[in-house]
C-alpha cells in the first residue's frame, strides 16, 4: 500500500515537471510549483521525513510560490521567445544527467543498513540522544544540538541573502516634495493600487479572523519543535506568511503603518547574534562551542535552555528575512507600477525606439 | 458500541470519498469555469468535512481529535472564502463566458520589449 | 476504509491535476491548484492514520493555512495592472 502511494506521487512529480518545462506562461508555471510543492511535502509524509515535510509545505509551497508570483509581476507574465539553439544546452544536460545517474549506481541502495550514512554517526544520535540532549524529537537535537554550527551557517545564510535583498532593492521613498494635485494624486493612486480590501470584504472579515491563529500556530510550532515536527525555521515562515497575508490584503502602506521596518532589520540582526551569543558563552564556560550543558549545572537543563534560545533566534531572523525580502519585491514593483501610471507613454515611447 | 462507531466512521469515509470523486469528474467533464467551480465548492467542504468526521470517529485520542476539529472548521472558513474570492476576481476581470474558452496563451501577448 | 479514501484522494489528485495543466484559462488552473491543496490536507491527514502515527496532523494544518493565502496571492497579482496591462497591449 504504502509503495503504492509511493509510486503514485513520484508519477505525478514527473508529470508536473514536464508540464512545468513544456509550458510558456510564467502564471501557469508558478501555480503548478506550488502543486509540485505541496507533492513533494506528502511524499516526504509518505517516507516518515515528517520536519522536511514541514519544511517543504511552508517554504516550498509557501513562501516561494508568493515571493515568485511579487517577481512576475514586476516581470511580465510570458517567457521571452528562445531565439539561440538548444543543441549545445541539451547535451550538456544530458552528459551531465547520465553522469550523475552513473556515480548513483555505486551507491547503497535505499534503506540499506550497511549504507554509511548508517553506519558513522546515525547510531549515536538515535542512541545516545535522548541522554545527552533530553528532547524526545531527533531531528531537532541533532539540527540544534549535534550540529549546532551547521545551522548556524544556515542562519547565517539567511540573513545575508536577506541583507543583499535590502541592498539590491531597497528603494528610495518616493520625493514628498510634490504640493497640491500632484500629492494627492499621487495618494489616490496609492490607495488604489493599494484597494484590494475595499472589494473583498469577505475576505477581509474571514483574514482578520484567521491572522491571529496564525500567529498562535506559528508559536505553537516554534515552541512545540522539542516534541513534534517544527522549530525555528518552520515557525518563522509561518509567522512571516500571516504578515504576508496582511500586507496583500489590506495594501502595502497599511502594513508599513503596522511594521515597523527599522525594527523588522533589527529583528533580523538580534536573531543572529543571539544564537551566536549563546555558543560564546558556552566557549565562556568553559566548554565547546555551541555545547550547551555549560549553560546551566544541570547539562539537559542547559541543552534545553540552548535549544530553545537558538530557535527562538532562528525563528526572529526567518521571520524578519521573510518580511524584509517580501517588502523590498512589493515596493519595487508598486513603485513601478506608479512609474507606469504616471509616465506610460514616456515608456511607450521609449519601447518604440528600441 | 464499538461496531456502531465503526460502520458510521466507515459510511462518513466512504461518503466522504464518493462526494470527492463527484467534484473530480464534475473539474474533469463540465464545460466552462463558472460550472467546473461550482461543482468544486460545493463538494469541497462537504467532502472534508465528512472525511475528517469519519477519521474523527476512528480516533479516540482526545488531542488528535482536537487537530482534527482544528483543521475542520479551518477548512469550513477558508474553503467558500477562496471559492468566493476566486469567483468575484473573475467576475471582476470581465472573465465572461464568451471569452471562456480562448486558452490563456491567446489571453496574454508574449512580452517583447 | 481508510485505504478506499486515500485511494479516492488520489484519483481525484489526478483529476485536478489534469485540469491544472490543461488550463484552459488562469481561473482554471487557481481552482485546480485550490483543490488539489485541500486534497493535500485530507491525504496528509488519512496518509497519518493508515501509517498509525496521527502526529502529523500538524502538516494538515500548515497546509491548509498555506493553501489559502497562495490562493490569495495568486488573485491579488492576477489583478495587477502589469498583467491588465499587457492584455491591452494585445488589443
Amino acid at each position: 500500500m504504502e509503495s503504492l502511494i509511493d509510486i503514485v506521487l513520484l508519477a505525478f512529480l514527473v508529470g508536473i515537471a514536464f508540464a512545468i518545462v513544456w509550458m510558456k506562461d510564467l502564471l501557469a508555471v508558478i501555480m503548478l510549483l506550488g502543486i509540485y510543492g505541496l507533492l513533494s511535502a506528502s511524499f516526504f509524509v509518505a517516507m516518515d521525513a515528517v520536519d522536511v515535510a514541514f519544511t517543504e509545505a511552508s517554504v516550498g509551497a509557501g513562501i516561494s510560490t508568493l515571493l515568485m508570483l511579487v517577481t512576475i509581476a514586476m516581470t511580465g507574465r510570458s517567457e521571452h521567445p528562445v531565439r539561440h539553439k538548444p543543441f549545445l544546452a541539451l547535451a550538456v544536460v544530458i552528459i551531465t544527467g547520465s553522469l550523475l545517474i552513473y556515480g548513483t549506481l555505486d551507491m547503497p541502495y535505499f534503506g540499506s543498513a550497511q549504507a554509511p550514512v548508517h553506519q558513522h554517526v546515525a547510531p549515536r544520535y538515535i542512541n545516545d540522544s535522548i541522554e545527552e540532549v533530553g528532547v524526545p524529537n531527533i531531528v531537532t537535537s541533532v539540527l540544534a544540538s549535534y550540529r549546532a554550527f551547521d545551522t548556524f551557517g544556515e542562519v547565517v545564510v539567511i540573513f545575508t541573502a536577506g541583507m543583499g535583498v535590502l541592498a539590491l532593492l531597497s528603494v528610495v521613498r518616493r520625493p514628498k516634495n510634490t504640493t497640491g494635485d500632484k500629492a494627492r494624486d499621487i495618494a489616490k493612486i496609492d490607495l488604489i493600487n493599494d484597494s484590494m480590501h475595499e472589494q473583498h470584504l469577505v475576505l477581509r472579515i474571514v483574514t482578520k479572523m484567521l491572522i491571529p491563529f496564525i500567529f498562535l500556530y506559528a508559536f505553537y510550532v516554534q515552541f512545540h519543535g522539542d516534541y513534534g515536527p517544527g522549530g525555528g525555521f518552520q515557525a518563522g515562515v509561518i509567522f512571516a506568511s500571516a504578515i504576508f497575508l496582511y500586507a496583500m490584503l489590506f495594501g502595502m502602506s497599511t502594513a508599513r503603518r503596522v511594521i515597523n521596518q527599522s525594527f523588522i532589520q533589527l529583528l533580523a540582526a538580534i536573531g543572529v547574534l543571539l544564537y551566536g551569543s549563546v555558543g560564546v558563552v558556552s566557549l565562556l564556560n568553559g566548554k565547546n562551542f555551541f555545547d550547551y550543558s555549560a549553560l546551566s549545572v544541570d547539562p539537559i537543563a542547559g541543552q534545553h535552555l540552548g535549544i530553545l534560545l537558538i530557535e527562538l533566534g532562528v525563528g526572529c531572523t526567518v521571520a524578519s528575512v521573510m518580511v524584509i525580502i517580501f517588502f523590498s519585491f512589493a515596493d519595487r514593483k508598486d513603485n513601478g507600477q506608479n512609474l507606469e501610471s504616471n509616465g506610460i507613454e514616456n515608456n511607450l515611447k521609449e519601447n518604440n525606439k528600441k | 458500541m464499538d461496531t456502531f462507531i465503526n460502520i458510521s466512521s466507515s459510511v462518513f469515509l466512504l461518503t466522504g470519498s464518493f462526494l470527492c470523486i463527484s467534484g473530480g469528474v464534475g473539474i474533469l467533464r463540465f464545460p466552462d469555469f463558472y460550472t467546473r467551480m461550482h461543482a468544486v465548492g460545493v463538494t469541497e467542504t462537504l467532502a472534508t468535512a465528512m472525511i475528517l468526521i469519519g477519521l474523527m470517529l476512528h480516533n479516540p485520542d482526545f488531542f488528535v481529535d482536537i487537530k482534527l476539529m482544528i483543521i475542520l472548521i479551518m477548512s469550513l472558513f477558508i474553503s467558500p472564502t477562496a471559492s468566493h474570492a476566486l469567483a468575484s476576481a473573475a467576475m471582476r476581470n470581465d472573465f465572461s463566458q464568451k471569452n471562456n474558452e480562448k486558452p490563456d496563451s491567446e489571453q496574454v501577448k508574449p512580452w517583447n520589449p | 476504509m481508510l485505504i478506499a479514501a486515500t485511494l479516492a484522494i488520489l484519483i481525484v489528485m489526478v483529476m485536478a491535476i489534469t485540469r491544472g495543466i490543461m488550463g484552459p484559462t488562469l481561473y482554471d488552473r487557481i481552482l485546480a491548484v485550490n483543490m488539489f491543496g485541500t486534497k493535500t490536507v485530507l491525504l496528509i491527514s488519512l496518509l497519518g492514520f493508515v501509517m498509525g502515527r496521527p502526529e502529523f496532523l500538524d502538516i494538515a494544518i500548515v497546509y491548509a493555512l498555506i493553501n489559502f493565502i497562495s490562493v490569495i496571492g495568486v488573485l491579488r497579482y492576477s489583478d495587477s495592472s502589469i498583467f491588465k496591462h499587457s492584455n491591452q497591449q494585445k488589443k
